[in-house]
């Protein structure tokens, strides 16, 4: 029906598509929304996905899948998927479009919004829904306030960050409707050439349960073997702030912020990393926060559980030491 | 390839590496009031520069620089200016408050100015601005414009009769081929702007500075809105912490050990 307005979940598939995770946390807040403002809630897949990995999508709640193609060269083009998802938007017309905040996820979350002329909100941390009208709330001013949006018009597409919904519980047996749509390919004024591959850390960072990060305060890429021990130890990964990263100390993919990872860990580590609004942008809703740093003005600790202040060349090997022992004993 | 004309959209933002408290959120104005930091331009702007200087440096041509806002600050316009770019032109408008332009409403305006300032070649953004964290509107106002765009640059150079970029990726990055015209968003890796020379700051002040007015482009940024702000508040992200105290940092460290396994969190 036009103007019923659903809620669309997008998956993107492709090499550089959504984690696996991304559809359903999609779905689960896609799924409250909807009940609660009596909608249908949709899922439109695009980039290679195929008609069963779709459709196994009924499980998690999805009443109807668009599966969108377009006769892209490069399943991963942006311009290929935006055009996709937009001819599912417009037979289904959906009131709220939902995307992974991934890179890939924003490039063409936003090239759908402007193409439908809709509403666009990128790194959504909260949508609801009130009197019926969507609310999204968003960190701005590099996570010094969060804003919330209303949107005007008939529909706004929002990139979700990870950890904004909650993947729901499978119901297996339910059939969604399937309907097929098709995009003209964009012409191809883009071509992908290439892609790199660099080293990254052997735990994905957003996966990991423990997570230690190095600042400036490190001094150099030696700093960074102590933090590699502790996080071998707990079987976690090791982050940076960004000036290591700029610095070259560090892998630039192991960036912790807004413009890097965003993480949420049991634990999170930040040692010799003074708390800009920017990182604690990206780790601020990790469960408990331990902070290391030599200044005790730093405001690194206003934000923490737990703190020592020192030099981390002596607290950091004592604590991996101790925790050894511990754990070993 | 012939001379490459090329426009740079730089927004004025407050200094975003100012401390927590220099972000003071009035709830009832729905504004974030800076406390003692100056204007700058938004940092992956001056990195958009930078590229396009660098770009001017081996293959010739021009940077225009655009700006639109309210109050802009002629100090942070004539440094930008300095560090190599050609001309600027500014739109100067109440409407324009940075809280009251979404980004369909920036994105129209900026694009109403390249229709009437016309004729470029290649047209960089910041991946994102420091006080919207969007990213959205370099390549909203490619799609406007109906040019091809690409993210997220940590590399742009000339090749044959279009560019080759470096787009970074969480695991690495892509390299894509583009004709031009294009746009492309620009991220920190591709380097920081250059410190002009006193020197070059006083002979900015001659440079050509054109002013652009909404009736004068016929755009009106209030219709253009997608997006109200309905509050604004600031984080809440303090904790309480316990601060391990010992007599020495690696005693410190080996109790701070101990804590975290008592409290079963590691
Ligand atoms: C648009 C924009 C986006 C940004 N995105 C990000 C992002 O995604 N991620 C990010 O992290 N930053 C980001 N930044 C940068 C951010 O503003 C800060 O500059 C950065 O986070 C500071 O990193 P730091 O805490 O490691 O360094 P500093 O702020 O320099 O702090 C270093 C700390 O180390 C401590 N220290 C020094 N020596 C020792 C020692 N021996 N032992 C213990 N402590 C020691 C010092 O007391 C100090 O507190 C961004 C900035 C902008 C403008
Ligand atoms: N008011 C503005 N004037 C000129 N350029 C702008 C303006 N707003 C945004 N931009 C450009 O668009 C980029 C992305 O902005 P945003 O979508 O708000 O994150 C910025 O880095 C600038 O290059």
């Amino acid at each position: 029906m036009a103007s019923s307005g659903g809620i669309m979940a997008c998956l993107l598939g492709g090499r550089v598509g959504d984690p696996p995770g991304t559809i359903l946390e999609l779905l689960g807040l896609g799924a409250g929304l909807a009940a609660s403002s009596g909608r249908q809630l949709q899922v439109a897949v695009a980039g290679g996905v195929t008609e069963e990995e779709a459709m196994r999508l009924g499980d998690h709640g999805a009443e109807v899948v668009y599966l969108a193609e377009t006769n892209a060269a490069d399943v991963d083009d942006a311009a290929s998927l935006a055009a996709a998802l937009k001819a599912a938007a417009e037979e289904a017309r959906p009131a709220v479009i939902l995307l992974g905040h991934t890179p890939l996820g924003q490039d063409v979350g936003v090239r759908l919004g402007f193409s439908l002329s809709a509403a666009t909100v990128t790194d959504a941390v909260k949508v609801e829904m009130r009197d019926g009208r969507p609310l999204i709330t968003k960190p701005v001013y590099g996570g010094n306030a969060l804003a919330t949006f209303a949107p005007r018009g008939e529909a706004v597409v929002i990139t979700v960050r990870a950890g904004a919904g909650t993947a729901p519980e499978a119901m297996a047996g339910r059939e969604p409707e399937l309907i097929r749509v098709s995009a003209e390919n964009p012409a191809a004024h883009v071509r992908l050439v290439d892609r790199v591959r660099e080293e990254g850390e052997e735990v994905r960072l957003e996966e990991a349960r423990f997570v230690v990060s190095g600042g400036r305060g490190m001094g150099g890429p030696e700093g960074f073997e102590a933090l590699r021990q502790l996080a071998r130890l707990l079987k976690g990964a090791v982050g940076a702030s960004r000036p290591p990263v700029d610095a070259g100390w560090f892998p630039s993919t192991a960036q912790v912020g807004i413009t890097g990872r965003i993480v949420s860990p049991e634990v999170y580590m930040a040692v010799a990393i003074s708390g800009s609004s920017q990182h604690l942008s990206g780790m601020g809703d990790s469960r408990v926060i331990v902070a290391v740093n030599k200044d005790p003005e730093a405001y690194i600790f206003k934000v923490s559980d737990f703190g020592v202040v020192g030099e981390w060349q002596q607290v950091v090997p004592a604590f991996t030491a101790r925790l050894r022992e511990l754990m070993e004993g | 390839m012939s001379e490459l004309n090329m426009l740079v959209c730089v927004k004025q933002v407050p200094d975003p590496e100012g401390p927590p408290s220099a972000f003071e959120v009035d709830r009832e104005a729905r504004r974030v009031i800076p406390k003692g930091i100056p204007p700058v331009l938004s940092p992956f702007d001056e990195n958009a520069l930078e590229a396009a200087i660098r770009l001017k440096e081996e293959h010739g041509g021009s940077v225009t620089l655009l700006s639109v806002g309210s109050g802009l600050s002629r100090a942070v316009m004539l440094k930008a200016l300095a560090s190599g770019a050609d001309r600027l032109v500014l739109l100067d408008d109440p409407a324009c408050d940075r809280e009251k332009l979404d980004a369909q409403a920036t994105a129209a305006v900026l694009a109403a100015a390249v229709r009437s300032l016309g004729g470029f070649d290649l047209i960089l953004t910041g991946r994102q601005a420091a006080d919207t964290n969007a990213g959205q509107v370099g390549l909203g106002l490619a799609e406007m414009l109906g040019i091809p765009a690409v993210p997220f640059a940590r590399k742009v150079e000339v090749k044959g009769a279009g560019i080759r970029v470096e787009s970074v990726l969480p695991d690495g990055y892509a390299v894509y081929e583009a004709e031009l015209p294009a746009l492309v968003t620009v991220s920190h890796e591709v380097g920081d702007l250059r410190y002009p020379s006193l020197m070059a700051i006083k002979q900015a002040k001659s440079l050509p500075v054109e002013e652009l007015t909404l009736t004068g482009l016929g755009v009106d940024p209030a219709s253009e809105t997608r997006l109200e702000l309905v509050s604004l508040v600031p984080p809440s992200r303090e904790r309480r912490c316990r601060l391990v105290e010992a007599d020495s940092p690696e005693e410190a460290g080996a109790r701070l050990a101990e804590l975290l396994r008592e409290e079963k969190i590691l």
